[in-house]
């Protein structure tokens, strides 16, 4: 299929638009797959230096993330909480195997997708569920929700709503590490829509320019909201990079050990050269954009193709193989974890609302400030 | 443990959904994460998944079913568990689909739901009910709506709340600044008694200062205002604003502050909340007097007391109020109340402003028994010896300028009555009676109404129905 | 005291508070080897050095977001805008991320930062070169905005701004860098942000005003003394907190009031103190509020035109006179 199809389809692209029912089953996609993945690392968790502890942790905070964000989904369409709820679920490997690579004073910043973000820097379960229910016990005291989970004490900047608006945020927080001579890597990760945002380009330019210590990371789930990457954005996402002479890199986000191999090796780059990185890591979401997304503009074969490859099923078939972990145990990580869960329910459940007072709090630093009235 | 699967919200604006497709059957085991059904939203059609894992032990909705958000669709569960207590009155919710969030309201989740569901009534319901209790009933009211607490002590609270009645909120409207308003009722300047130079005639705060420096303002006009002064609830309609004539250099005979009375604190209130508030509106008659005057004068001959033409119609009005009775109610907002009582008030001029003492039961009283009962609340009235129960629970009132030599008048309906009655002098007139030209009595009559209550047509045929029975006053005696 | 200009006396708030505090640095484009577009930075780059005195590409919402992101990080950026028309690029990181990011945080982060540049006309610059912004900024919770008119004003505004812990735009003009005035040269001399100044004592009318302005209306005053009338003139200097206690205080006095406001009539800072004195003053007005705004119209280029557009001496002292009912 030809790349001209994104504005004027041609044939059978344009038959399949224009009675997109008549052949019976639509095609995985008019155009390619929704995303190539890269192969996997070939490094045993040994080779990556990762102990049976960490692999074990790793586990759970997937599973962890993975089940907070289903039961997330219940909680919503029984009504608990409204406005928007966009799910991370198939994309843990990438939020886990970065926070495993980094050191724990290195920056994250994110856009809306961002509970798991938020699950594995220092968000807990019961502070994310009571943020989402918009309860004042929230990690960001229920005036953020789904979009606006943060830690900021554990450099955990948080998730922002405007597609690309956070990149030069990124940038600062790396402007401001280097400014201050502090060995920190900045790593702002974005969805692929945000590629195509000037902020991307304006913030990677200066980047480039300045040296920041930086990565910008596209977490390529393969579609921005319903549109196909391939049909939002030209070309390949990492060769964005090629005109600012940037360092770049493709990985497979499917593999937790991949992901964190290669983010192990670019932050140490970074911290070594102060110069910053492109990168896409390539992933796939499970689910719609947001809840009220029928998922129209992907069939099932293609689900079932990335579920196949899911990053928790991936890491449980390493554990067990390497004997690092029996099926007890495994079972038991998922109790835990469904306990851990249905605590941070019945916790953001019985958590107050905030007090109407705190309306006027957190607009401004001073104790006093002045309200127009 | 026994778990139940209920409608989810699967968009932001969803309240209920159609049960498309089942894609389990009972007996069937699920795992979490499978896709259970297909669900119609109010945007699409989507997939609803399930969050627990077990056996299909009960689908209580069929396909087609339209269900409320939280409303119990199946339960799942270990096969064999006894899942009455979940399902009675399940089944029948999910049939009806209507109350199918009821009847989950079990579970806890479900409640939360339904609580939703329901936020945007019970509040109301329950602010409907707090206004009901709060709202006062006019027919228990222990006090008159224009003079309630004179005499008894309670007046404070009007007190407080009768500073803002003003010259022109009363009088009508006087275009003056904010600044020129403010100083203006500060020291007791007239603002209608001078000529605004601002734009479109506005009095700005010059004009004022103007006044009050002695300058060629004139005082109030002392003839107009005496009448408003003493009657406002038979004040005549706002005349319009005196034209701004060219000014004629006259010397000032300055004016003088006069101390606003309790009584005229509470007649500018209760007047102007009543204007304002109430939807007034006017209907005329001209009334044949000739068979009264005549009656009256043969009745006058045997009654030991002097009867009057006000207690004629005094009598004649409470008749007719009898088969109007809309005429004699009473506007609350919630209710309308009709009192099947007639209770009448008329307006008594006082020194300080006007009293309305009200005749009780004033249909079934003889025209003697109105007429000493008048005679002896005006006196009251006069010497300031009225008692407040004298002056409660009106249903109508009547106010007669007759003897001030006014044809005709409107006047400001007194609250929580629905109609007031202003009565003028007898004229006399000649009119034409089967083809000649001969003396005649003429009476007009404008009755005031709160078209919130009384309508038009009900106004006419009242004033009708009391045109006739004083046209033929021998009726009154039926 | 010293007399000094516009841009001396900004150029002197900066210098001072990056020597006071390491963490204050200064961005935007020609800020650095070019010495500033309007020369307010000459001369920073050699005393701080390219690390704290930085040249930006051309990309107005990278760099604002950049600053956003290093406030967030703990250092305190003046982001210099070569005008406020070119910030609209970067109205998103102002509006989006700078004014929200503590509250929809919960506040866990603080956004300590200065937006400054030229603001509104300034000549025959054309349409887009030309408008007045600081109504639309102070429309956005969460920000302050500062519109001085005086050479002294600026300097102890700036400081503040830059020492306030949250976002703050700061907004000059083009017009007025060369203007002289007395300055206070104590560094620790801090005029607070949010309060206005009565410029001029007076007890007819009551002009409300700020930015650059200000000199019309003090030029219409001094007309106006010639007829008689003695104008009281407040200098909002913060658009916003608006500091309504002392336009009351003067209307209190005046009973009138004309608000002068270089920006077009709809939702502006003239409208905004239009409704407030009637909602708190409403007692005290004898005549309407009067406002001498722009038209509804695009800054024309054309001189005759332009002159047609923008506010006169003239339409102030006919505004003043309305009030006064002596037009």
């Amino acid at each position: 299929m030809t790349k001209e199809a994104i504005f004027t389809p041609v044939g059978k692209a344009a038959a399949e638009l224009a009675s997109p029912k008549q052949n019976g089953k639509k095609e995985t996609s008019l155009f390619e797959k929704a995303v190539d993945l890269p192969e996997p690392t070939t490094a045993t968790p040994a080779k990556l230096g990762l102990k049976k502890g960490q692999l074990l942790e790793m586990f759970e905070s997937m599973v962890l993330q993975r089940r907070f964000e289903e039961r997330a989904m219940q909680m919503y369409q029984k009504g608990k909480f409204g406005g928007f709820l966009h799910l991370y679920i198939g994309q843990e490997a990438v939020s886990t195997g970065t926070t495993a690579a980094l050191k724990d004073d290195d920056d994250i910043i994110t856009a809306y997708r961002d509970h798991g973000w938020g699950l594995v820097r220092g968000v807990s379960a019961r502070e994310g569920m009571a943020e989402l229910f918009g309860k004042a016990t929230g990690c960001s005291k229920g005036k953020g929700g789904s979009m606006h989970f943060a830690n900021v004490e554990e450099h955990y900047w948080g998730g922002y709503g405007i597609v690309g608006g956070h990149i030069p945020l990124g940038g600062g927080l790396a402007f401001a590490n280097k400014y201050k001579d502090l060995d920190r890597v900045t790593t702002c990760f974005m969805g692929d829509g945000a590629v195509d945002q000037g902020a991307l380009h304006e913030t990677m330019n200066m980047a480039q320019l300045w040296k920041l210590p930086i990565m910008f990371i596209v977490e390529n789930n393969g579609y921005a909201m319903g549109t196909a990457t391939r049909r939002h954005s030209t070309g390949e996402l990492w060769e964005r990079a090629l005109g600012y002479g940037m360092k770049h890199r493709v990985v497979n986000g499917m593999d937790v050990l991949s992901v964190y191999e290669a983010m192990k090796e670019m932050a140490a780059d970074v911290r070594k050269d102060s110069m910053p990185w492109f990168v896409e890591i390539r992933t796939y979401r499970y689910r719609g954009h947001s809840m009220s997304d029928p998922q129209k503009y992907r069939d099932k074969d293609e689900m079932e193709e990335f579920q196949s490859l899911d990053p928790i099923e991936r890491l449980k078939t390493v554990l067990l193989d390497k004997k690092m972990a029996t099926q007890k145990a495994i079972d038991t990580i998922y109790e835990k974890v469904e306990e851990e869960v249905m605590d941070a329910i019945e916790f953001a459940d019985n958590s107050p609302f905030p007090e109407e007072s705190a309306l006027y709090e957190d607009m401004f630093s001073e104790p006093n400030p002045v309200f127009h009235k | 443990m026994a778990i139940k699967v209920e409608m989810p919200k699967l968009s932001d604006t969803m309240e209920e959904g159609v049960l498309a497709k089942w894609n389990i059957k009972e007996g069937d085991t699920v795992s979490a994460g499978d896709i259970i059904a297909d669900v119609e939203t109010d945007k699409a059609t989507m997939e609803m998944e399930v969050f627990d894992s077990g056996t299909v032990l009960k689908l209580l909705v069929d396909e087609g079913d339209t269900i409320p958000l939280g409303g119990l669709v199946a339960v799942i569960g270990e096969p064999g568990e006894d899942i009455s207590g979940l399902v009675s009155g399940g089944a029948s919710a999910g049939a009806s689909g209507a109350t199918g969030a009821e009847s989950g309201g079990e579970s806890s989740a479900s409640e939360a739901v339904s609580e939703t569901a329901n936020e945007g009534e019970a509040p109301d319901s329950a602010r409907e009910a707090a206004n009901e209790a709060a709202t006062p009933d006019p027919a228990s009211e222990s006090f008159d709506p224009i003079f309630g607490g004179l005499g008894s002590g309670t007046t404070e609270s009007s007190d407080a709340q009768s500073t803002t009645a003003s010259a022109s909120s009363v009088n009508g409207r006087v275009k003056a600044s904010p600044l020129a308003k403010k100083v203006a009722a500060e020291k007791g300047v007239d603002l209608q008694s001078l000529q605004g130079s601002g734009p479109n005639g506005r009095v700005v705060i010059a004009d004022v200062e103007k006044a009050l420096a002695g300058g060629t303002t004139s005082p109030a006009a002392p003839a107009a205002q005496a009448s408003t002064v003493s009657a406002p609830t038979s004040a005549p309609e706002p005349a319009p604003s005196p034209q701004p004539a060219a000014p004629v250099a006259r010397p000032s005979s300055g004016s003088e502050k006069v101390k606003v009375s309790q009584m005229r604190k509470v007649i500018a209130r209760r007047l102007s909340e009543s204007k304002f508030t109430n939807p007034h509106f006017y209907v005329s008659v001209d009334v044949d007097m000739a068979n009264v005057v005549a009656a009256r004068g043969q009745l006058n001959q045997v009654s030991p007391v002097k009867i009057s033409f006000n207690d004629i119609i005094l009598k004649a009005s409470a008749l007719s109020l009898k088969k109007h009775p809309w005429v004699n109610g009473s506007w609350n907002e919630t209710e309308m109340t009709i009192h099947h009582d007639v209770h009448i008030a008329f307006a008594v001029a006082v020194d300080e402003g006007l009293l309305t003492p009200v005749i009780t039961h004033t249909d079934q009283k003889s025209l003697m028994e109105i007429s000493a009962e008048s005679k002896e609340l005006a006196g009251l009235a006069r010497d300031k010896k009225l008692q407040p129960q004298q002056m409660e629970g009106s249903t109508f009132t009547i106010s007669n300028l007759g003897m001030f030599g006014i044809d005709e008048f409107t006047a400001i309906i007194n609250p929580p009555n629905a109609a007031i009655l202003a009565v003028g002098g007898i004229r006399d007139e000649a009119v034409v009676k089967d083809g000649a030209i001969v003396p005649g009595k003429r009476l007009k009559l404008t009755l005031s109404s709160d078209h919130r209550i009384v309508d038009g047509a009900k106004a006419a045929e009242y004033l009708n129905e009391l045109k006739h029975m004083l046209e033929n006053p021998l009726a009154m005696m039926l | 005291m010293a007399e000094l200009q516009f841009r001396e006396a900004l150029r002197q708030a900066i210098d001072e508070e990056m020597a006071r505090d390491e963490n204050v640095f200064i961005m935007g484009e020609e800020v650095s080897e070019y010495n500033g577009a309007y020369k307010v930075t000459e001369g920073l780059l050699e005393t701080y050095g390219f690390k704290r005195v930085i040249d930006t590409p051309i990309a107005e919402l990278g760099f604002a977001g950049i600053g956003v992101g290093a406030a967030m990080n703990g250092l305190r950026p003046i982001i210099e805008f070569m005008t406020f028309n070119f910030a609209v690029l970067a109205a998103d990181q102002i509006i989006n991320h700078a004014s929200k990011a503590k509250y929809m945080l919960g506040g866990q982060v603080s956004v300590p930062i200065v937006f400054r540049g030229p603001n509104a006309s300034a000549g025959q610059l054309g349409a887009t070169h030309s408008v007045a912004y600081e109504s639309m900024y102070a429309h956005f919770p969460g920000i302050k905005v500062i519109n001085p008119s005086e050479p002294g004003d600026a300097k102890g505004l700036l400081k503040s701004a830059i020492r306030d812990n949250d976002t703050v735009l700061f907004m000059e003009s083009e017009q007025m860098y060369g203007l002289k005035g007395d300055v206070n040269e104590d560094p620790e001399h801090l005029i607070p942000i949010g309060k206005a100044a009565v410029k001029r004592e007076g007890s007819d009318v009551t002009l409300v005003t700020h930015g650059k302005i200000y000199h019309t209306v003090v030029k219409a005053a001094n007309e106006l003394a010639k007829d008689g009338i003695e104008a009281e003139i407040v200098d909002l200097r913060s658009v916003k907190p608006l500091d309504m206690d002392t336009v009351i205080a003067s209307i209190k006095k005046t009973h009138r009031c004309v608000v002068v406001d270089e920006a077009h009539p709809f939702a502006g800072t003239a409208a905004e103190v239009g409704y407030l004195l009637q909602r708190d003053a409403f007692d005290e007005l004898d005549a309407p509020v009067v406002r001498v705004t722009l038209p509804d119209v695009s800054a024309p280029f054309s001189k005759s035109l332009f002159d047609a557009w923008f506010p006169s001496v003239k339409d102030v002292v006919d505004g003043a006179k309305q009030v006064l009912y002596k037009s």
